[in-house]
C-alpha cells in the first residue's frame, strides 16, 4: 500500500450529499479483474456526455463541462471535499481504486459510508471526517478562490489552510499506524498466525459444523 | 449487565485486540462471487499466499450472469469481458478449493445471498462476509454478516480474520401487527424513509418487535438485506424456532448429535432482556402502507396514498437541492399521486426479493387479478433468485401464471438489479422494481427506478402504473 505522511494539494469541491459507490463508479466498469484502469470512469455518468463503455479511450468521450472535475480551476486536484454520507451503497473497492488513479489523495466529508471509509485505508486514500459547519466554510473557501489548497498532516492529524489554520481531525490510531508505513494489512494479520490456529482449532472442535463441505 | 446480540457474536469470535480496540475477528463463512473476487485471488498468488481455510468458502457466479440463452452454454454470455469474469472465478475456485461452489449453469447456482441460506452455508452464530454489500442479508440468522472490499477479501482468504473495529448497537423495533398486503418490503422501506440512508452510519441494527418475529425468514432476509440502504453494514434478528426449521436438512447444516449441540448454542442467541442499546428506533407497525420509492435515495421514499413532495415546502437548502435535483433526474412533478406514477419496465427480482415466497406474492397478485401485463409496459421479468428457487416456482405452476400474463420468466442471476448483464433500462425508462437500490444509472444510465414489494411490482405490470394493493389484500 502507498505511504500517506504529508499531502498539500489542490481542492475540488463535490457539493452533492450521498454520492454513491454506483455515481464512483458505474456498474459496467466493474467487470474488469484487474485493480488498476479504473481512473478515466471516475464519476463517469457525470463527467462525460455520451454512455461509457469498458475500453473506450477517454480521448474518445465528450467531457460535460458543467462537471466541476472537468472545469479548468479543478485540473489536477488531489483532495476531494464532499457533502455527507459520500460512498453510501456498494461494497465495490473499485471506488477508491477509481479516485485514486484519477489522482486524490485524500476526501473531506462531514461523514461517510462505514465500508467505503474502511476501503479507503487499503488504498492509501485517506478519508477525512470535519464538522459540517467546518466543512461549509471550506466549501465556500474553494468556490471564493481559484487554486485553492489545502495541507493534510496525518501525523500530526491536522488539515491546514492556506493561511495556516489548523484544523484537527481523528483517525484510528492502528489506521494511521498503517497508512504513515505503508503497511500491508496481511502482513500485520500473520503476525498473530499462531494465535489464529489456536483459536480456530478450539472452534471447530466446539463447533464442528462450521467446516462442512458439500460435493460437487 | 447484559449484552446484545451483536456484542455476543462478536465479542465469541475475538482473536487479539490491538491497544486501540481493533479486534482481529475470526470468520466462519465467506462468500465468494465473481467481480470482487478476482484481485482477491490475483493478490494471493503474487503474494505466495494459500486460502488458509478452504472449507469456509462458499461460491457462485451470479453479477454477470446472463439470464437467458443458457441453451448455448458459456457462448450465452454475450458480453466477453462478463464471461471473462465468469470464468476467472471458475478458475480461481477449481485452484483454491471450496467447501461448495455453484458455478454458472449449475442446478443450484444463484444468487449469493440466496444460494447461502438456502443450502446451509448461513449458520447462526456465525460471523459471514462477502464482497457485496447486502451480505447483511444472511444476518436475518442470527450471524454477523457484512460486505467488504476486495482487499479485504484477500486479508479473509490470506488470514480467515477481519480486522474490525467495533459498531455501535441499534435496535429498531416494529410494534404490533402489519395490514393485510404489507410485506417485508414495505417495513424495511418504511424504516429506511424513517431513520435515513445514513440513519444506521456506524451501527449494527438488530431488528425486533412483533413485526419483525411475524416474518418469515424470507421476509426477514429481505429486512436485513437493506440494512445497509440505512448506512449500517450489519442488520441482526434474533434466533427463534423459524431460524431452526428453516436451518434444518439444508446440505450444510448439522444433523444427528452436531444437530443437537448447535441448536442449544443457536437458543442463546438474542439479545439479553437488561441489553444497552446505543439508540432504539421505533415504529407501529399498523401505520405502515405499501411503500414506493420516488427519488434517487432508498430514503426518498413514500407511502402508496401520498403525493411526491414539493421542494419548495423543504426549508433546508440542501435537502431541497437533493429533492429537486432527483425530482429533474425522475422526471417527476411535486404533487403527483404516487398511484398515477406510470412505468415502463417491471423487474421482479434480486437479492431482496427473489425468494420462493417473493414468487409466490407476485404470482398470487398475477392471479387474483387476472389480467395480462399492461399495454404501456415494454417488458416484465421475473428473475428467480437460484436454480432451487426457480425449480420449486416451476413444481408450484408459478412460471405458467406469470408467462400466461405476458411476464418473462427468467434463469437466475443479479440481473436488472444492477444492470451487469444484458438485462437494463434505457435512459429515461421507468422501471417498478423488487431491487434494492434506486440510485441514479444503477439499472442503467439515465434509468429511472421506483423500489415496490413484489406484489407492489406485480400490480404495476398489471395496471401500467403505481396501485395500492392493500386493495386485494
Amino acid at each position: 500500500m502507498q505511504k500517506f505522511t504529508l499531502h498539500k494539494g489542490l481542492v475540488a469541491p463535490m457539493d452533492r450529499e450521498n454520492v454513491d459507490t454506483d455515481a464512483i463508479i458505474p456498474k459496467q466498469f466493474l467487470k474488469s479483474i484487474k485493480k488498476t484502469g479504473f481512473g478515466p470512469n471516475l464519476f463517469d455518468e457525470w463527467r462525460y456526455l455520451d454512455k461509457g463503455e469498458p475500453g473506450v479511450p477517454e480521448s474518445q468521450r465528450k467531457p460535460n463541462p458543467d462537471f466541476v472535475l472537468n472545469q479548468p480551476r479543478y485540473q489536477g486536484a488531489s483532495i476531494l471535499l464532499a457533502r455527507k454520507n459520500f460512498g453510501c451503497g456498494s461494497s465495490r473497492e473499485h471506488a477508491p481504486w477509481a479516485l485514486d488513479q484519477y489522482g486524490f489523495r485524500a476526501i473531506i466529508a462531514p461523514s461517510f459510508a462505514d465500508i467505503f471509509f474502511n476501503n479507503c485505508f487499503k488504498n492509501g486514500l485517506l478519508p477525512i471526517v470535519l464538522p459540517e459547519a467546518t466543512v461549509d466554510q471550506l466549501f465556500n473557501e474553494a468556490a471564493a478562490f481559484p487554486g485553492y489548497q489545502l495541507t493534510v498532516d496525518l501525523e500530526r492529524q491536522v488539515v491546514v489552510r492556506p493561511q495556516g489554520e489548523e484544523i484537527p481531525f481523528d483517525v484510528v490510531p492502528f489506521r494511521k499506524y498503517c497508512l504513515l508505513n505503508g503497511f500491508d494489512d496481511i502482513g500485520l494479520t500473520l503476525r498473530h498466525a499462531d494465535k489464529i490456529r489456536a483459536f480456530e482449532a478450539a472452534r471447530l472442535a466446539s463447533k464442528p459444523w462450521l467446516s462442512h463441505t458439500m460435493a460437487a | 449487565m447484559g449484552r446484545t446480540l451483536y456484542d455476543k457474536i462478536f465479542d465469541e469470535h475475538v482473536v487479539h485486540t490491538e491497544e486501540d480496540g481493533t479486534a482481529v475477528l475470526y470468520i466462519d463463512r465467506h462468500l465468494v462471487h465473481e467481480v470482487t473476487s478476482p484481485q482477491a485471488f490475483e493478490g494471493l498468488r503474487e503474494a505466495g499466499r494459500k486460502v488458509w481455510r478452504v472449507s469456509s468458502i462458499v461460491a457462485t457466479a451470479d453479477h454477470n450472469t446472463p439470464t437467458t440463452g443458457w441453451e448455448r452454454g458459456y457462448d450465452g454470455i454475450a458480453d466477453p469481458i462478463s464471461k471473462e469474469q465468469i470464468v476467472t472465478l471458475d478458475k480461481n475456485i477449481q485452484e483454491s478449493g471450496a467447501a461448495a461452489f455453484f458455478p454458472f449453469l449449475s442446478k443450484r447456482q444463484g444468487i449469493v445471498h440466496v444460494i447461502g441460506p438456502e443450502n446451509g452455508a448461513t449458520l447462526p452464530g456465525m460471523t459471514v462476509v462477502c464482497g457485496d454489500s447486502h451480505t447483511s442479508t444472511h444476518g436475518a440468522f442470527g450471524a454477523l454478516a457484512h460486505g467488504i472490499g476486495t482487499s479485504e477479501v484477500e486479508h479473509v482468504m490470506a488470514t480467515q480474520t477481519l480486522l474490525a473495529k467495533k459498531a455501535k448497537n441499534m435496535l429498531v423495533k416494529v410494534n404490533g401487527k402489519v395490514a393485510p398486503g404489507i410485506t417485508a418490503k414495505d417495513i424495511v422501506l418504511a424504516i429506511i424513509g424513517k431513520i435515513g440512508t445514513a440513519g444506521g452510519t456506524g451501527y449494527t441494527i438488530e431488528f425486533a418487535g412483533e413485526a419483525i418475529r411475524d416474518l418469515s425468514m424470507e421476509g426477514r432476509m429481505t429486512v436485513c438485506n437493506m440494512a445497509i440502504e440505512a448506512g449500517a453494514r450489519a442488520g441482526l434478528v434474533a434466533v427463534d424456532d423459524k431460524t431452526i426449521n428453516y436451518v434444518k436438512g439444508r446440505p450444510l447444516a448439522p444433523t444427528g448429535v452436531e444437530w443437537d449441540q448447535a441448536v442449544a448454542y443457536w437458543k442463546t442467541l438474542h439479545s439479553d432482556a437488561d441489553a444497552k442499546f446505543d439508540a432504539v428506533v421505533e415504529l407501529n407497525a399498523a401505520e405502515i402502507v405499501p411503500q414506493v420509492t420516488w427519488g434517487t435515495s432508498p430514503e426518498m421514499v413514500l407511502g402508496i396514498d401520498a403525493v411526491v413532495p414539493d421542494p419548495d415546502k423543504e426549508k433546508d437548502p440542501s435537502k431541497r437541492g437533493a429533492i429537486e435535483r432527483a425530482l429533474t433526474y425522475m422526471g417527476l412533478q411535486p404533487g403527483k399521486p404516487m398511484d398515477d406514477i406510470f412505468v415502463d419496465k417491471v423487474f421482479i427480482g434480486s437479492c431482496t426479493n427473489s425468494r420462493i415466497e417473493d414468487m409466490r406474492e407476485a404470482a398470487a397478485v398475477v392471479k387474483k387479478l387476472g389480467q395480462k401485463v399492461a399495454k404501456n409496459i415494454k417488458l416484465a421479468m421475473v428473475v428467480p433468485g437460484s436454480g432451487l428457487v426457480k425449480e420449486q416456482a416451476e413444481r408450484e405452476g408459478l412460471d405458467a401464471i406469470f408467462k400466461a400474463a405476458g411476464f418473462e420468466w427468467r434463469e437466475p442471476g443479479c440481473s436488472m438489479c444492477l444492470a451487469m448483464n444484458a438485462d437494463r433500462l434505457e435512459p429515461g425508462e421507468r422501471c417498478a422494481s423488487t431491487s434494492n437500490r434506486n440510485f441514479e444509472g444503477r439499472q442503467g444510465a439515465g434509468g429511472r427506478t421506483h423500489l415496490v414489494s413484489p406484489a407492489m411490482a406485480a400490480a404495476a405490470a398489471i395496471h401500467g402504473h403505481f396501485v395500492d394493493i392493500r386493495q386485494f389484500a
